[in-house]
């Protein structure tokens, strides 16, 4: 109860008198701020503790000192690997959808085409990274496609599973009254996938950030990717962590992003047992 | 008058020539308006036999008619409703209930610009279940019993003219069975439709049921077929009926016996 719940028309008491309300704190909400909090402490702590040198491991104060004095590269390489991961992402939903829902389509096409895809998806992304630059140059381009490539992979399996996991009980409904295969997918298919292709996003973006570092940091004049192993090449270590950091927050930020899209787009999932 | 459902001398296999035999020599006539139950053994093929009237599958041998015509695609002239009421929960009780006018060829056209006399219709339908007003539930705030009936309703919201009822209450607890027992009863009483139940609940068949059917073990056809004597209207009462746990007896027999020769 806060002090607005209190009726105005209630007397005046002294305010020492009042009983006081408890000041509930919500320890959940709080418990991912406390815990990064401590880890920054352990690790300054560890860091002081050991003597160990900054070309090591710097501590978090010094890791700050340079985001500082750092900040203006450091900010125009977080928003170019911002930009390569986001449009890498982006191109990993529309392929990630259509390629889904392809091959959700029958349970053929899904038979054929899901070793295909496995294997596709067991080759390291990092190798295809030179194949990318004899084809494209280093920069932007590589960067951008690593990132769709290593991304999209979860979109369309779990689009397709969504569509393929149809009960059959819902399709002979549907298929005794007329419906066309297209009727199914638009009126169950679809709907019942979102949940999966929300879902997947999550995992998806996470995978983008891996995908367009890797390949800055090998092949690019931009981003985060290559001003860290710039600085690691003039043993700038701080500056390594304070990319690691800004890379974090990215990670973090666009995590939840998707989190919250998921929470909205498809809230019946997770209240109905389709969900889990 | 030519029987609504005529089924004469299939075979049905699945999977290909050395599939499974689910039925074999079946034989079957539905009058309309007649409230038909199937019972038999697990796995006799009674699921099959609700397909094959739908035209979800169609025979290797042998001809279904309903209605009149050869099955050889799904006839949109039926309602279905399973076991697993497969409500979509990511539309309202109301949306899904008339989801199969979505579909039906006559009824899909006309949706649009209806769709206030169709939105009555199923609210018609929902009180006609006991579900006055649970229209904007989603299915999942509902019971299961509730659900069940809301499948009824979408079996029933397109008027069809045979209504195919794949042991609709094995999951539901006594009560609830015996309350949609009634349900259905009204339902039938009311509207006039045919009904097939397929169950393998003796009691639910003899309370609800015209004429029942009893199924061979696999690969099934029809080994006998009763008529039930019992007046309509029927109270649950008759449940305790000395007549009627006799002929639940009867039936029960039959099918031990047909079990055992497998
Ligand atoms: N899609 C299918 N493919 C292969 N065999 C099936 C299929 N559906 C049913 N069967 C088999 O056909 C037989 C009859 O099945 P079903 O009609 O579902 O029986 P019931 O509903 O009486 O329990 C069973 O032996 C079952 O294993
Ligand atoms: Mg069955």
């Amino acid at each position: 109860m806060t002090d607005a719940a209190v009726p105005p028309a209630a007397p005046p008491v002294p305010a020492a008198a009042l009983p006081r309300p408890k000041a509930r704190i919500n320890w959940i909400r709080l418990a991912p701020w406390l815990y990064t909090l401590g880890l920054f402490v352990i690790w300054e702590a560890a860091v002081r503790l050991f003597e160990l040198p900054p070309t090591l491991l710097p501590a978090p104060t010094r890791v700050f000192q340079a985001i500082v004095q750092y900040w203006s590269p450091i900010w125009k390489n977080s928003l170019q690997t911002l930009y390569t991961t986001t449009l890498g992402f982006a191109l990993a939903i529309v392929a990630g959808l259509g390629i889904g829902l392809f091959v959700g389509w029958s349970k053929t096409i899904y038979a054929g085409l899901y070793p295909l895809m496995i294997g596709f998806n067991a080759i390291p992304k990092v190798a295809l990274v030179p194949i990318l630059v004899i084809w494209f140059g280093i920069g932007t381009v590589p960067a951008v496609l690593t990132a769709f490539l290593i991304s999209f992979f979860p979109i369309v399996v779990n689009v397709a599973t969504g569509l393929a996991t149809i009960e059959p009980e819902t399709e002979d409904v549907l298929r005794a009254l007329g419906a066309k295969k297209l009727d199914i997918m638009l009126k169950v298919g679809i709907p019942r996938s979102m949940p999966y292709f929300f879902g997947s996003l999550k995992v998806a973006i996470t995978l983008a950030f891996v995908g367009s570092v890797v390949s800055e940091t090998v092949a690019s004049n931009y981003g985060l990717g290559n001003m860290m192993s710039s600085a690691q090449s003039q043993f700038n270590v701080p500056l390594v962590f304070a990319g690691l950091m800004m890379l974090a927050v990215e990670g973090i930020a666009m995590y939840a992003l998707m989190a919250w899209i998921e929470r909205r787009m498809t809230g019946w999932a997770h209240r109905s047992t389709m969900g889990n | 008058m030519s029987p609504l459902v005529s089924i004469d001398n299939v075979d049905m296999r699945y999977g290909g020539p050395d599939g499974t035999l689910a039925v074999a020599g079946l034989n079957m006539k539905i009058a309309k308006g007649d409230f038909c139950a199937v019972v038999g053994p697990s796995g006799c093929g009674k699921s099959t036999l609700m397909k094959l009237v739908t035209g979800l599958h169609i025979p290797q041998s042998g001809v279904v008619i309903v209605a009149g015509r050869q099955v050889t695609e799904p006839v949109s002239i039926v309602g279905m409703a399973f076991q697993n009421p497969t409500m979509l929960p990511w539309r309202t009780t109301l949306e899904n209930i008339l989801l199969p006018l979505e579909i039906v060829e006559r009824h899909r056209k006309r949706l649009r610009r209806h769709k206030r006399e169709y939105v009555e219709k199923a609210e018609h339908l929902l009180e006609t279940v006991g579900l006055k007003g649970f229209g904007s539930k989603f299915p999942w705030q509902l019971s299961g019993g509730m659900q069940q009936r809301a499948n009824l309703c979408r079996a029933l919201i397109h008027e069809p003219d045979l209504l195919m009822l794949d042991e609709p209450f094995g999951a539901l607890d006594a009560f609830t069975r015996e309350e949609l027992w009634c349900v259905i009863r009204d339902l039938h009483a009311e509207q006039g439709v045919t009904i097939v139940l397929v169950t393998h609940d003796l009691r639910e068949s003899v309370f609800l049921a015209d004429r029942i059917f009893v199924m061979s073990a696999r690969p099934g056809r029809i080994i006998s077929e009763h008529t039930v004597p019992f007046a309509r209207p029927r109270e649950l009462s008759l449940l305790y009926d000395g007549a009627f746990n006799d002929m639940v007896q009867t039936l029960h027999g039959e099918i031990a016996s047909a079990r055992a020769a497998a």
